[in-house]
């Protein structure tokens, strides 16, 4: 069935291209140019962009559905504008061989919302010492390698887990904390955490272990290059100014790798713990204006060149227990966009190609994907959203099972209206005529 | 200022209302030296002691307090392990307001409990210790038998020595005392300091701490310490920061010697310390009754009025 798009102002990250009718069959962009169509929907002048790619959720399957389940997952990157997601391995138990690759794979096909894309482990249950089947787990379609959840404390077996991923064209993506460091730490370390007494990780935790991992990338890619072979590091969340500077040197170098940012860090800071609230309980921990100052440079700039939300949803409960017991993790996926265009492009005044290369291309590049493009012949994995109505974030609204947030009663703009998945409609709002 | 809702730590609190409860706070302990030391202030007031980590001495005194003016008092104590596990902290809470209390003694392992504790029940919650962040009822009665002995605060020099880092108690009284006028001091060594403390000056140096300090008070050293690793060794530590008679003699010749309790005798203060005749330590316990007598009362006839 073809689906016409009319009147919508078109925007991807290589820029804008004014309005346009956007007729979408088989799946695909057939023509920029308008057509006949069995439906007709009216875009009432709103952006349409590429749909986003989040490389970085917790979708908490199998094992801890009481958190999240595929079908409340992905629903709930559709409902905010993402047409593909990257779920963690750090599940019950771990994503470790091909079989439960292809059993995600398969469930996530008979669910209506955002394409699943699976993250297996790194090494065995996520323990940092015996690899994981790198080409096995490739084949079944896995999208990536990590230990995410835990650190890999080991940077023996990290350098050979990246010279073997890359031989089956993996990336490997890194929490980048340094344990000891970080200790028993709950919120950012500092002035404000020995007021508050409660036990603080220290910047220097992430900067350290960035630096480390730096050089056992470049060991690994000069192991690689004799086979032949370019091996991908995916630094996540980077949330310090240091971290982020480390991160420009290195690609300045020509070092393969890339660096996320998450909606938090990009707009929080440690001075939420003043209320003494888990919701802003986060591994790493929100840091200080100068960090946040500093990784929106690094946004702007290129130097970390993807947003993913690491949406980790808890049950409420979880979250009101006492600030050392409650899990570490936000979720964000239904509201990542409105903040980061509200937040960045309305008030700050970031270009909106830009944040979509971000939400698009950044993250897409570091898993191998081509760009997102609105050009005829594209997939049909598209997002509308409306840049002027703005509407009051409400948790108990959210399809996610974590109906809490950090950002409960702020008022956004930018809400995603409409999300197509390979021309298919996954998210659709009831104000869409 | 408005009435006092709850007493969660110093927040907002101005000199005015410090004095005003501590100025309640001699009045209640006329009371307990009366041969009947009752009065019907909170007759018909409930308060829950809510213990999620072990106190008898506090539970005790808070107890009593509330007893003394005729308030019924139920108890909870759960232990610590227990919060890891269930969601039992919020649970607990939910349940004993659903028993129609009005007041509830939070003591809680984690700094912010006694605040999370507030957003969710209607009734006055008093911290009565929340992890490393506060324990202002003892803060309150420090400041008591401080103004007893010294009679103002005002430029007093006031040296806290020991586990700075970890001390809810340090806490509540670098927000306190300068309330009052005083300048307070905190020495430790350096695994034990916080790299900052509002309201104290802090210092590895245990000698300039004391120099010419109007009052001491010393810290429970816990031996945990020794296992996390912010300390090498008792020995060291005892050689080092041990408040002794000879270091003493820096302070002013009558400084009064305070300790929140329990007290570790012969690690963090010399043992004939403890009963020598500069100790205050028996005549904190009292003030700390009056006190929380103070406390209950300001609560619940305040928002009730």
């Amino acid at each position: 069935m073809k689906l016409l798009i009319k009147n919508a102002r078109l925007v991807d990250g290589s820029g804008e291209f004014g309005n346009a009718d956007v007729l979408v069959e088989d799946g695909h962009i057939a023509s920029l140019a308008g057509g006949d169509a069995e439906r007709v929907l009216d875009a009432g002048g709103r952006w349409l962009v590429p749909a986003l790619t989040d490389p970085h959720v917790h979708l908490r399957t199998p094992g801890q559905e009481t958190k999240e389940d595929l079908a409340t997952g992905l629903a709930a990157a559709a409902r905010g504008g993402y047409g593909t997601v990257v779920a963690m391995p750090n599940t019950e138990p771990a994503v470790q061989e091909p079989e439960q690759v292809r059993a995600l794979l398969d469930e996530a096909r008979t669910l209506p919302g955002a394409r699943l894309m699976v993250a297996a482990a790194l090494t065995k249950n996520q323990e940092g010492k015996k690899l994981t089947p790198a080409a096995l787990l490739a084949r079944a379609g896995a999208a990536l390698l990590t230990d995410d959840g835990r650190t890999n404390e080991d940077a023996g077996v990290l350098a050979r887990g990246l010279v073997y991923a890359a031989a089956a064209g993996l990336a490997v993506a890194v929490h980048a904390e340094d344990a000891g460091l970080r200790g028993g730490g709950v919120m950012n370390d500092g002035p404000l955490a020995a007021e508050l007494g409660l036990a603080g990780n220290p910047p220097e935790a992430e900067a350290a272990r960035i630096a480390r991992d730096l050089e056992v990338l470049r060991y690994a890619a000069r192991k690689a290059a004799a086979l032949g072979h370019a091996p991908r590091l995916y630094l996540q969340h980077v949330s310090t100014a240091r971290g982020a500077a480390l991160v420009a040197a290195a690609r300045a170098e020509g070092l393969p790798v890339t660096g996320e940012v998450t909606p938090h860090h990009l707009t929080l800071t440690e001075e939420t713990w003043r209320g003494f609230d888990a919701r802003f309980k986060v591994a790493p921990p929100l840091r200080t204006e100068g960090d946040v100052e500093a990784l929106i440079g690094a946004l702007e700039r290129g130097e970390l060149s993807a947003v993913g939300t690491d949406h980790a949803p808890h049950t409420a409960a979880e979250k009101e227990r006492d600030l050392e017991n409650a899990p570490f993790g936000i979720p964000a996926l239904e509201l990542a966009f409105p903040l980061l265009y509200t937040e960045l492009v309305e008030r700050r005044g970031l270009p909106l190609p830009l944040l979509i290369e971000r939400m698009t291309t950044g993250p897409r590049a570091a898993l191998g994907l081509a760009p997102a493009r609105l050009e005829e012949g594209a997939p049909a994995d598209l997002m509308l959203f409306d840049p002027a109505e703005k509407r009051t974030v409400d948790p108990e609204r959210f399809v996610s099972k974590a109906r809490y947030s950090p950002w409960a009663g702020r008022e956004l703009a930018g809400w995603p209206l409409l999300t197509l998945v390979a021309g298919r409609e996954v998210w659709r709002d009831a104000a869409l005529a | 200022m408005g009435a006092l809702r709850h007493l969660l730590d110093f927040a907002g609190w101005d000199r005015a209302r410090v004095e005003s409860l501590l100025e309640t706070a001699r009045m209640m302990e006329e009371v307990l030296e009366r041969p009947m030391k009752k009065v019907p202030a909170l007759k018909g007031f409930t308060v829950a002691t809510v213990f999620f980590e072990p106190s008898t001495r506090t539970k005790i005194s808070f107890e009593l307090a509330a007893r003394r003016m005729s308030a019924d008092v139920v108890g909870f104590s759960g232990a610590g392990s227990s919060l890891a596990k269930g969601e039992s902290f919020k649970d607990t809470l939910l349940t004993l307001q659903a028993m129609a209390l009005d007041a509830y003694v939070i003591r809680a392992p984690v700094a912010g409990m006694a605040h999370q504790a507030a957003r969710w029940l209607t009734g006055a919650v008093v911290n009565a210790g929340d992890g490393r962040r506060a324990h202002p009822t003892q803060a309150l009665l420090d400041a008591y038998t401080l103004l007893e002995e010294l009679e103002s605060l005002e430029g007093k020099k006031i040296a806290i020595v020991g586990d700075v880092a970890h001390s809810r108690v340090t806490r509540s009284n670098a927000e306190l005392l300068p309330l009052l006028g005083a300048e307070v001091w905190a020495a430790g060594p350096a695994g034990l300091l916080p790299e900052r403390l509002a309201g104290a000056r802090l210092s590895t140096d245990l000698d300039e701490a004391l120099a010419d300090a109007d009052a001491v008070m010393v810290l429970r050293l816990q031996r945990e310490r020794m296992d996390e690793g912010a300390l090498p060794s008792l020995r060291e530590y005892v050689a080092e920061y041990q408040v002794t008679e000879a270091r003493l003699a820096r302070a002013k010749p009558h400084a009064p010697l305070l300790h929140p309790g329990p007290m570790n005798r012969d690690v963090e203060l010399e043992g004939a310390l403890a009963d020598g005749p500069r100790s205050r330590v028996e005549r904190q316990v009292r003030a700390g009754e009056a006190v929380r007598m103070a406390v209950l009362y300001h609560l619940l006839v305040g928002r009730a009025a």
